[in-house]
């Protein structure tokens, strides 16, 4: 297996956002969810996603709460507010405008 | 409501960072342990999940430093770690650390007490409506002479300004007046400082009263009943803040005014801080006076039209004038022109200058108290770089080392703002207490802009003072100062050159303020020893005025002076004593025009002008003023009897050149007097060379008031109080004031020269030392750095008066550099000053040379300690040193 890609700084914003879209999440299981999703291809260094994920917290645009895992101990998960919801569809929105332009040009040839 | 949540998020941050710590940690160690789970589950023994997991996890410290990165207040986390930081920096070294803050803490404080006192009399707006559109009229041109430029003005010319001017909204007319106010209800008399209003002068200022009512045009005639406006002070002192006062009724000058009303308690009159009481103008004064076109006495207040300018006003009123005097040709004394100018500028126009000299001297302080901290900022650095060194080659950032710096710089630069704010405060009340004779004193308060300032300034002296002191910190090359701080190497010389060129320049600073301070102190020392033409030792004076029915009787006043003359000259140990309308020293008063009549008549619309006194005949004796030729007055004659006039040398001379005065005749009011005596010449004020005088007998009863004087042999002073037990038993309702002696009165007239010339001084002291001790300081660090070169040229055989001489060059040369740099600045500066000389030139040599002496021998003192223990250095032990 080769090196992963490094993830697109501000990429990773979007791909947590999206995780945990559905339901609320702790770091491991998001770390693990987005590998899982894209095949092993991307994978999040520790040393980025709670960076990340502490500074979504400080925008608003994530909120956290301690929960019983189903581990049976305390973790830390974490939920989308309206205002990050808001977000992950401008970033959505963009990310599709951004790849779209960059298929253009890599597929012209 | 994405900020409420990012409000919360910041206070969860700021108040439970401590908890937020203990989370991150827990959340950390929960994703290691799920990923070592993980690990094992895939098969891993226990101790090699956990390597695995904690080798994909990274370093948990960055880790977690990142993730706190990522909140809120890190910065101020960061603040505070500096704080503490450099606060512990600075306790290590608790000498420098006190030393820096006093030096700051005198700069800023002197700078914040000048900046308040600039920012309140000279800049900020007057407390009146509009205040911009008040402005003060003058005459012009009464004589052709350079005094002339702001005149006060004669009633007539005001009454046509008025009725002709086009650019003012309204106009008003002031005059000074004396007042006794007596006692009601067994009260002492008193002698209070008041002004005669037209009746709308207060309403051109916008000034209501507090209590009561303004003046009406009604008042305001000859033949209205008698009102009075107290001021606050007055009302609350006197009266004890009592509202009934109003309609009542009080004596003035021995007539019956009603009390009107009360005026604010922050309002001022304008051109004098110690008006207590107004009454209106055309009431007071004798109408002839009040439609004279030549007795120019008062002062005018007008509020200009909006959108009027202060030259169109000066142009109306300047045509108006003219006229005036082309219509009235024969009567020479008729102003030619007129000239306005806003009310703030005349008020403050005499403290503009001395205010800012001081203002750029605390400003000089200011600037060499912060050369020196960061000179010793740069010692310390000195001291550091092998640590600073090391940290830069383990990667720590310039930046983080260079706000260290900054840190410390600011918190003495915040210490010593603190301490200076208070040194303020404290000088304000002292200046405020001891000049409340200043222009608008009144106004001086430290509020918001002041605090901003120093806040300001502390800023700027934490950033000049530690940019300096990091500069060559900044450019330091690693492995330069590592191998220089190594034993066996001399310290480079950058750090060495810009100690320096901080030297000379505080030097050069220090110079411009010893040659200003030295400037002003001799021309007041000119001043208080300037020749008075008479004598001011063991001389008493006190102001006396006779106001009331009885007294409008001339020969009941001069009856007066004479038995009070009398009475006081039987005391024991008065020597002499006499009667004057204003002893030397007590001011202008008035001049009058007058005509020698064996001369032939001058050119119709021209006259001569002579300062007059009213004079008893034993006056001369009694201060000492010499009859140069002929008498004084004859003392047996009384009321019309005597026609006699003494004139002074300078009269003489400049009027009757070249002829025998005695026996010629002045005609003053036409009155033909003859000359009978010619006297010595005697100055009217400290400042101002003598003019020509005359002196009018005191016994044809025409003055009301003056000053008696009293000459002893010694102990003056004891006989104020039996003088003044003989005019209470003269007549109980007169009240005697300004008793002082005449050093007291000289002293007081002085007093703008003394305290300019003691302020600077002290800064120039201060500053003097601060330049001592940055030589010292800096030498005494050179040395420390070349102990070793010093051992090893001694060793190599260096004879101890050659080292000695080096040493003392190396720190004199940056001293005789900033000398020559002073002694230029000086120059400008002096030019400046110039008008608040008196009797001194700006370029004195003797101020300049003892300057340049003082200066070098200061630093060759400072030098001579650290140049001597270097030529006494044992070889041996300095070679071992480090």
């Amino acid at each position: 297996m080769g090196k992963p890609s490094d993830l697109v700084q501000g990429t990773l914003d979007l791909l947590i956002l999206k995780t945990i879209l559905l339901e609320p999440m702790h770091g491991w299981a998001i770390a693990k969810r987005i590998q899982q999703v894209s095949g092993e291809v991307l994978q999040v260094q520790q040393g980025s996603l709670y960076p990340a994920l502490h500074r979504l917290e400080q925008q608003g645009w994530i909120k956290a709460k301690w929960a019983e895992s189903e581990t049976g101990r305390q973790a830390k998960f974490y939920a989308l507010t309206a205002a990050g919801r808001r977000q992950l569809e401008a970033e959505t929105a963009n990310w599709n405008r951004l790849s779209a332009a960059i298929d253009l040009i890599v597929s012209e040839a | 409501m994405r900020w409420v949540a990012q409000l919360r998020m910041r206070m969860a941050m700021l108040f439970g960072r401590g908890r937020a710590e203990a989370r991150l940690d827990e959340e950390l160690r929960d994703h290691l342990e799920r990923q070592i789970a993980e690990n094992v589950a895939a098969g891993m023994s226990a101790d090699e999940a956990r390597f695995a997991a904690l080798r994909a996890f990274g370093n948990p410290a960055l880790v977690r430093e990142q993730a706190r990165a990522a909140w809120s207040w890190t910065w101020l986390e960061l603040l505070l770690r500096d704080v503490r930081y450099g606060a512990r920096t600075l306790m290590r070294t608790p000498g420098f650390a006190v030393i820096a803050m006093v030096v700051m803490a005198l700069g800023i404080g002197a700078n914040v007490a000048m900046f308040t006192i600039v920012r309140s009399v000279l800049l900020k707006p007057l407390p009146y409506p509009d205040p911009d559109r008040l402005t003060m009229v003058y005459e012009r041109g009464v004589v052709d002479d350079a005094d002339s430029q702001f005149n006060v003005v004669a009633g007539g010319m005001f009454a046509e300004w008025k009725k002709l001017n086009s650019t003012f909204q309204d106009l008003g007319v002031a005059g000074n007046a004396e007042f006794n106010l007596s006692g009601a209800g067994g009260q002492l008399p008193e002698k209070l400082n008041g002004e005669n209003c037209s009746w709308n002068l207060l309403t051109v200022l916008g000034v209501k009263p507090a209590l009561g009512r303004g003046f009406t045009a009604d008042d305001d005639r000859p033949a209205a009943n008698g009102t009075v406006l107290l001021t606050w002070g007055l009302w609350k002192r006197r009266f004890s803040g009592d509202p009934a006062i109003v309609n009542q009724t009080v004596d003035i000058n021995s007539r019956s005014y009603t009390v009107i009303g009360v005026l604010p308690a922050w309002f001022v009159y304008p051109e004098d801080p110690t008006v207590q009481l107004i009454t209106p103008a055309y009431h007071d004064k004798p109408a002839e006076r009040m439609e004279s076109l030549g007795n120019h006495q008062f002062q005018v207040i007008g509020r200009l039209r909006p959108g009027v300018s202060v030259d169109q006003a000066s142009a109306d009123l300047a045509l108006i004038t003219h006229r005036l005097h082309n219509a009235h040709l024969d009567n020479p004394i008729v102003a030619r022109s007129a000239i306005a100018r806003p009310l703030l500028e005349d008020m403050v126009v005499d403290a503009r200058r001395p205010l800012y000299v001081l203002f750029a001297a605390t400003g000089c302080v200011l600037l060499i108290a912060c050369l020196n901290v960061a000179n010793l900022l740069v010692a310390r650095g000195a001291a550091r770089r092998k640590e600073q060194a090391i940290r830069m080659a383990l990667g720590g950032g310039r930046l983080r080392l260079l706000r260290e710096h900054l840190m410390e710089s600011l918190l003495l630069s915040v210490a010593g703002g603190t301490v200076g704010m208070a040194l303020a405060w404290v000088a304000i009340g002292w200046l405020v207490h001891t000049r409340a004779d200043l222009s608008r004193v009144d106004a001086v308060h430290i509020d918001g802009v002041v605090v901003a300032f120093t806040a300001g300034l502390m800023v700027l002296c934490a950033l000049f003072a530690g940019l300096i002191g990091s500069a060559v910190a900044r450019d330091e090359r690693i492995l330069v100062s590592l191998q220089e701080s190594s034993r066996g190497a001399s310290a480079g010389q950058g750090r060495v050159r810009l100690r320096r060129a901080l030297l000379a320049l505080e030097v050069a600073l220090t110079v411009v303020l010893l040659v200003s301070a030295g400037l002003l102190l001799k021309s007041y020392e000119r001043l208080r020893s300037s020749d008075m033409g008479c004598t001011t030792h063991n001389v008493l004076t006190m102001r006396i005025g006779l106001f009331g029915g009885r007294f409008n009787d001339r020969a009941e006043k001069a009856n007066f002076f004479s038995e009070l003359l009398t009475r006081v000259r039987a005391l024991p140990g008065v020597e002499a004593a006499g009667f004057v309308q204003a002893v030397p020293g007590q001011g202008y008063w008035g001049d009058g025009p007058f005509s020698i009549v064996e001369h032939p008549p001058l050119p119709a619309g021209q006259t001569e002008l002579a300062l007059y006194r009213w004079a008893d005949p034993g006056y001369f004796a009694a201060m000492g003023i010499p009859i140069v030729r002929g008498r004084s007055f004859d003392a047996g004659k009384r009321l019309d009897g005597i026609a006699e006039v003494v004139i002074s040398k300078q009269f003489a001379d400049q009027h009757l050149p070249g002829e025998d005065p005695l026996g010629k005749h002045l005609r003053v009011d036409d009155q033909v007097m003859t000359i009978v005596g010619i006297v010595g010449d005697t100055r009217y004020t400290p400042s101002e060379d003598p003019r020509p005088m005359e002196y009018l007998p005191l016994y044809t009863g025409f003055p009301n008031n003056g000053t008696l004087v009293i000459r002893s042999s010694h102990n003056v002073e004891q006989q104020a109080l039996p003088v003044q037990r003989i005019v209470q038993a003269m007549d109980h309702d007169l009240p005697v004031s300004d008793v002082m002696t005449m050093e007291q009165l000289l002293g007081k007239s002085n007093v703008d020269a003394s305290f300019d010339a003691t302020l600077l001084a002290a800064f120039a002291g201060l500053s003097l030392l601060l330049a001592g001790v940055g030589l010292f300081g800096v030498l005494s660090y050179l040395v420390a750095q070349r102990t070793s070169e010093i051992g090893i040229r001694i060793a190599l055989g260096a004879r101890r008066e050659q080292v000695l001489r080096k040493m003392l060059l190396d720190g004199l040369r940056p001293a005789l550099v900033g000398l020559a740099l002073g002694l230029a600045g000086s120059v400008a500066a002096a030019r400046e000053i110039a008008s608040m000389l008196y009797g001194t030139k700006a370029l004195d040599a003797g101020v300049f040379g003892g300057v340049s002496a003082a200066m070098v021998l200061v630093a060759a003192a400072a030098c001579a300690v650290p140049a001597w223990r270097a030529s006494r250095l044992d070889p041996m032990t300095a070679l071992r040193t480090e």
